[in-house]
């Protein structure tokens, strides 16, 4: 390999890799010394897919301020790595379809229930079996929802709140989502009708891979103040929702790829990976792609929005608990680009800033978290895996400096799907968690084998690095209870 | 669509997987590039079910324009998940035909099989697309690869 990556260490979990040739701007990488070491071994090895080639091209990419970032959940992803975050000035500055991904706007809800652990006890089985009838999941399941074309366009305009209009929540769940679960700017005519045909039965269905929602309990509290601000408390339960804009937002980044290829070649930025394909933010490539990108964030959000409302109802027919009394703690996205205000040496300007992989993690005072949370900042959501712990954490002043206000997304996969389907047989991992108190449900127990905690890298790892580095702080630490899978 | 497409094409060709950190690969092979499409379609619908249990009584027709032919195997593969979702038919067998139209390749395709259902078929992964990432079409000197990433 001819490559050359020099990464010089700035402090225990952060290095800098110095601008060469056509970069821009510098990488700079927030991760602990085993996962540089492994991205440095995936150079070595030639690897095909490889993160650290994939910072700098993102470094190359025209208008992009700063640095290109990478948290410590990184892996190569598309064109742009996973855990990456990238801001371009809006007049000179690029959107990178690599930086937004497939998964439109897939994030994590987390919902708050008033029941301590104890309060579950008995009903666990029953619970995960309602839950595992009422969230449509997996290969060819289909939503209650019926909608028309013109249905879906209103879906993709309006997010979280056509759903709640319909009867799926309420006024105070849109409250606390980003962005209050609706992004302007999304025309309907910049999607295909294929991507609206397939989102058709797909409205409130989980789909399958990563994605899930969990039951889970508050193992401990590690930052009282943030976790009494958003609702939480030891012993507590809470329910995590885990998904995306579904085959939607995979046919909008497929339809842009050879849109935004062309756009690239338009307006002479190099192709260096064939899904970094960009588009200048002011040219009409670019707006129409960012509408696009606006409506199926908005239909990731209604996603959430509905199944948030299908697990009230299980709640609600399992422990007669009311929905009203389920609460939406946050919901945070994790593969977007938006348009934010940002302090860039010393002087504000407005960016965009693109994050995949990786959450929006406001610290307190901004704006843009909601009032009750101001003090502390808005919770980002770290996903373990079906047997580990999954973090609260939340936004810091200094995250704001290193990272436009960035956070990690969870532990990230260590091992291929092919490996973890060939070591781990779905059957027994499901025995091993349920010995550990765990209820997986899954309609596929390839898909569990595929999903085994053994497959994933330490989240702890992850967290720790992030905490280290001050960008984001660990609120609570939480424990799966029940799984349910695609 | 033409009638005329070899339909067994799709039992014998073989295909095999291929590693990736958060997806997964498929290679079809055959001794034609259009065998190797084949196999490359029963790679990734292999993923979601065990296609020998599918039975090819419904088809689905593809037909899709590119200047090369990787770029045709993304758009083979993602025609054929994107109808299979909207139709909601899982194809088990294949048939592809392409040809040379001025600068651009055509390609009209068909998969054969029946709807999904959870009672007959063993559900496995849901595939949303394919990608241009591990994307390769090439002649070796006994057959024809075409393989790309698959998004999961």
């Amino acid at each position: 390999m001819d490559e050359q990556f020099t990464l010089e260490q700035v402090s225990s979990v952060e290095w800098a890799l110095p601008r060469t040739g056509e970069m821009h701007v510098p990488g700079r990488i927030i991760a602990d010394p085993g996962t540089i070491e492994q991205l440095k071994a995936d150079i070595e090895e030639g690897k095909e897919w490889n993160a650290l080639r994939q910072v700098r091209n993102v470094a190359c990419l025209p208008g992009i301020v700063t640095a290109a970032l990478a948290l410590p959940d990184v892996h190569p992803g598309y064109g742009f790595p996973i855990g990456g975050v990238a801001a371009f000035g809006l007049d000179t500055g690029v959107v990178a379809l690599g930086g937004i991904g497939f998964d439109i706007n897939c994030g994590v809800r987390m919902l708050a229930t008033p029941l301590s652990r104890d309060q579950l006890a008995g009903k666990s089985t029953k619970l995960a079996d309602d839950l595992f009838r009422s969230v449509p999941a997996g290969l060819g399941s289909e939503g209650e929802f019926r909608l028309s074309i013109r249905e879906i366009d209103q879906l993709l305009q309006a997010g979280a709140r056509f759903a709640v209009e319909r009867g799926y929540g309420t006024e105070e769940d849109l409250a606390y989502i980003e962005g209050n679960g609706q992004l302007a700017g999304a025309d309907p005519a910049t999607v295909s009708e294929r991507a609206k045909q397939r989102q058709f039965r797909q409205v409130g269905t989980l789909g399958s891979g990563n994605h899930y929602v969990e039951v889970q309990v508050v193992e401990q509290v590690l930052d009282k103040p943030a976790a009494a601000a958003y609702g939480l408390w030891e012993d507590q339960i809470v329910i995590s929702i885990h998904t995306g804009s579904r085959a939607l937002g995979h046919q909008i980044g497929q339809d842009y790829l050879p849109i935004m290829e062309g756009a690239s070649r338009r307006y002479n930025i190099p192709i260096r990976e064939r899904e970094l394909v960009c588009a200048p933010i002011e040219s009409e490539e670019g707006k129409r792609y960012l509408s696009a990108v606006s409506c199926g964030a908005n239909c990731a959000f209604a996603n959430r929005q509905v199944i948030a409302h299908l697990v009230r109802g299980s709640f609600n027919h399992v422990l007669g608990l009311p929905d009203k009394q389920v609460h939406t703690v946050y919901e945070v996205g994790h593969n977007n680009a938006k348009i934010e205000g940002h302090t860039v040496a010393g002087r504000p300007q407005m960016l965009l800033v693109h994050r995949k992989g990786a959450t929006r993690a406001f610290a307190s005072g901004s704006d843009e978290v909601p009032t009750r949370y101001r003090p502390v900042g808005h919770p980002i959501f770290v996903g373990g895996t079906m047997g580990t712990a999954s973090y609260v954490m939340r936004g810091t002043k200094i995250g704001m400096e290193k990272t436009f206000g960035s956070g990690i997304h969870g532990a990230g996969r260590g091992m291929s799907r092919k490996k973890a389907a060939k070591r781990f047989w779905g059957e027994d991992v499901k025995k091993a968690l349920e010995k550990a108190g765990i209820i997986i449900r899954s309609h596929s127990m390839r898909g569990v084998a595929e999903e085994a905690p053994g497959a994933y890298k330490d989240v702890e790892r992850v967290v720790n690095a992030a905490t280290a580095s001050g960008i984001n702080r660990t609120v609570a630490r939480l424990r799966p209870l029940i799984v349910i899978k695609g | 669509m033409p009638q005329f497409f070899p339909s067994h094409w799709g039992k014998a060709v073989p295909f095999e997987y291929l590693d990736h950190t958060a997806d997964i690969g498929i290679r079809g092979i055959g001794k034609t590039v259009e065998e190797a499409f084949c196999a490359a379609a029963r790679a990734v619908f292999n993923l979601m079910v065990d296609i020998d249990q599918v039975v090819p009584a419904q088809r689905i027709d593809v037909e899709v324009t590119a200047s090369r032919l990787d770029l045709l195997l993304v758009e083979w593969l993602g025609g054929l998940i994107s109808q299979g979702d909207i139709s909601g038919i899982v194809p088990s067998q294949f048939a592809v035909k392409i040809v040379h139209q001025e600068d651009l390749l055509n390609l009209q395709g068909t998969g054969w099989g029946e709807p999904l259902d959870p009672k007959r078929h063993r559900i496995k992964l849901e595939v949303k697309g394919a990608t241009y990432s591990g994307l390769r079409v090439s002649r070796l000197p006994e057959k024809w690869i075409a393989q790309c990433i698959v998004d999961i």
